[in-house]
């Protein structure tokens, strides 16, 4: 830790995304501009998740970090270790023995608990940004509640495919008020974001935004009433521990077209492989 | 039109100026429901400003708009806050403007379009919301079967007559229309002006219109404003006022038309 601040950032800066993030966690849902510092790691790899990390982590605190699920990839190991480095805290794989958990690209499975934060990390904060390029024009828009062009997407959508075509990043209405951007989360992560007894903050570091769904809050997808919100997953179980309700990852296992598929959340399939649940590939490794 | 019958809008003393140029001055007005005023006048004769004014989109230095909304209450334009009378705008309101591409969204198909103030409004059953825009289209006169292209595909008059539909499909009680039939062929102007004269009648659609062209003028309005520099020079019945004008600014006007 020598050299180094607690946790990376300096008091000033960890003092103005406290800040930022207060203002969050009372509009749900609004996107509030912060001032993103540059990070060692570049834009995309998470800037703006891990600079919230920083100012909300404490000495207590375990952290764990995932990336699409896993706890054991490039992104998700670096980002553990710079804070083991920096602030010092206990890490973890386990979703349970987690106080913060930062995210990328998925919520985990196991339902987390009142006296967790998740952080997501958010390349695009702007819901609307495909549709309407003009900022001011959106900022408009979210300060009169004018969403339906958000709409009009999905209905283009039903009438060209049959059914609404995004399967990251569903647009979800926050408390009834605000129309926000989940983070690249699969479509099947949103209905866990609604009411979640623990409080979801999002950091969008290249963008400069922070905003937050505080604890309980509704996380509405939107849809229309004949064409409901569905959440999808590919229809196989976890080939590891044969879970049929998580979401799935698939595997190309050669160049013959071998494929398997397998848990996308590496804790909760680990979890469930210790107390003896099996999936066909892993009866083999059992049997030794 | 009885004037002791309740006005839909009414504008009193309306002035306007940017810098030394005087864009209207104490203009007043008022529209009856189901009646179309059109405002004549040349280039920068204020008409497309006093159409701003009243539809609440440019402040007026002095003088107030009012609106009788659906409900009977009487609603000072200019004292609106935003959302509300963003609401307005695309619900009891309607704006055409001369060039469609500014009002459609030219990357969403024509269902889209005619639907997207049903969703803005909340309509929430994509069933209903395609059924009123196909029957809308139909209403415009255009195939239903072109439901999922894409307005780039459409001739000029066809995305008119699109705006038309995307515009009517909330059933506004007024609508702002600024020259709708500029910029096209004399047949589908006339086309369009017989499709916009049916409309407005069967739906009781209140009506600004503004254009340079008397001929549409005589053709749609019921009531007409002739604008000079700011100033409404003469008012009154159309055919009044464009059968015996009195001011010698309309008597040009009328005298300057080519006939055929």
């Amino acid at each position: 830790m020598d050299g180094y601040n607690f946790a990376y950032l300096d008091e000033q800066t960890k003092r103005m995304i406290r800040r930022a993030i207060l203002k969050a966690v009372a509009i749900p849902g609004h996107q509030v501009p912060f001032g993103s510092r540059e990070m060692p790691l570049p834009y995309g790899w998470g800037t703006g998740g891990i600079q919230v990390t920083a100012s909300i982590l404490g000495a207590g605190d375990t952290l764990k970090v995932i990336d699409q699920g896993a706890d054991d990839t490039t992104n998700a190991v670096s980002i553990r270790r710079f804070f083991a480095r920096t602030a010092g805290v206990r890490t973890t794989t386990r979703t349970t023995e987690a106080s913060v958990i930062q995210t990328r690209h998925r919520v985990p499975e196991t339902r987390l608990r009142e006296d967790q934060i998740i952080v997501y990390q958010v390349p695009q904060p702007e819901p609307l940004s495909r549709l309407e390029p003009s900022r001011v024009e959106t900022r408009n828009m979210h300060a009169l509640a004018d969403y339906g062009l958000m709409h009009v997407k999905l209905y283009e959508d039903i009438a060209r495919y049959g059914q609404v075509s995004i399967s990251y990043d569903y647009p979800v209405m926050v408390n009834d008020r605000y129309l926000m951007a989940p983070s690249p989360i699969p479509a099947f992560d949103n209905p866990k974001l609604d009411r979640m007894p623990a409080l979801q903050l999002f950091g969008a570091g290249r963008e400069k935004r922070i905003y937050a769904v505080p604890p309980y809050t509704s996380v509405r997808s939107l849809d229309f009433t004949d064409h409901p919100f569905r959440a999808t997953r590919a229809p196989h179980s976890c080939a590891l521990c044969g879970a049929t309700d998580s979401y799935l990852d698939e595997v190309v296992m050669d160049d013959r077209g071998r494929r398997m598929f397998v848990c996308s959340d590496t804790d909760h399939c680990t979890s469930r492989r210790e107390v003896g649940h099996a999936g066909p590939e892993s009866l083999p490794e059992a049997a030794e | 039109m009885t004037s002791d019958a309740p006005t839909l809008l009414s504008a009193r003393g309306l002035s306007l100026a940017f810098g030394p140029i005087t864009a209207l001055r104490s203009v007043d007005a008022d529209l009856w429901p189901g009646e179309v005023l059109a405002i004549v006048g040349e280039s920068g004769s204020g008409k497309t400003t006093l159409l701003n004014v009243l539809s609440g989109r440019l402040p007026p230095d002095a003088g107030q708009v009012w609106f009788r909304r659906q409900d009977n209450r009487l609603a000072d334009v200019h004292a609106m806050r935003a959302p509300e009378l963003r609401a307005l705008h695309r619900s009891e309101w309607g704006f055409v403007h001369q060039d469609p591409r500014q009002n459609l969204r030219m990357n969403v198909s024509a269902g889209g379009n005619v639907g997207e103030r049903l969703m803005a409004q909340g309509a929430r059953c994509y069933d209903d919301i395609r059924a009123e825009a196909s029957s809308w289209l139909s209403m415009v006169e255009i195939d239903p079967g072109r439901i999922d292209d894409l307005p780039r595909t459409f001739s000029g008059g066809m995305l008119q007559r699109l705006q038309i539909a995307r515009t009517l499909v909330t059933h506004p009680s007024l609508v702002f229309m600024d020259e709708p039939t500029g910029g096209l062929d004399v047949s589908v102007q006339a086309r369009l002006l017989d499709l916009i004269r049916k409309l407005v009648a069967r739906l009781r659609i209140a009506v600004v219109l503004v254009t340079h062209d008397i001929a549409v003028a005589r053709l749609l309005a019921d009531r007409i404003m002739v604008m000079q520099s700011g100033n409404v020079v003469e008012a009154g019945l159309t055919d009044q006022v464009l059968d015996d004008p009195h001011h010698p600014y309309t008597q040009l006007l009328v005298s300057s038309v080519l006939t055929a």
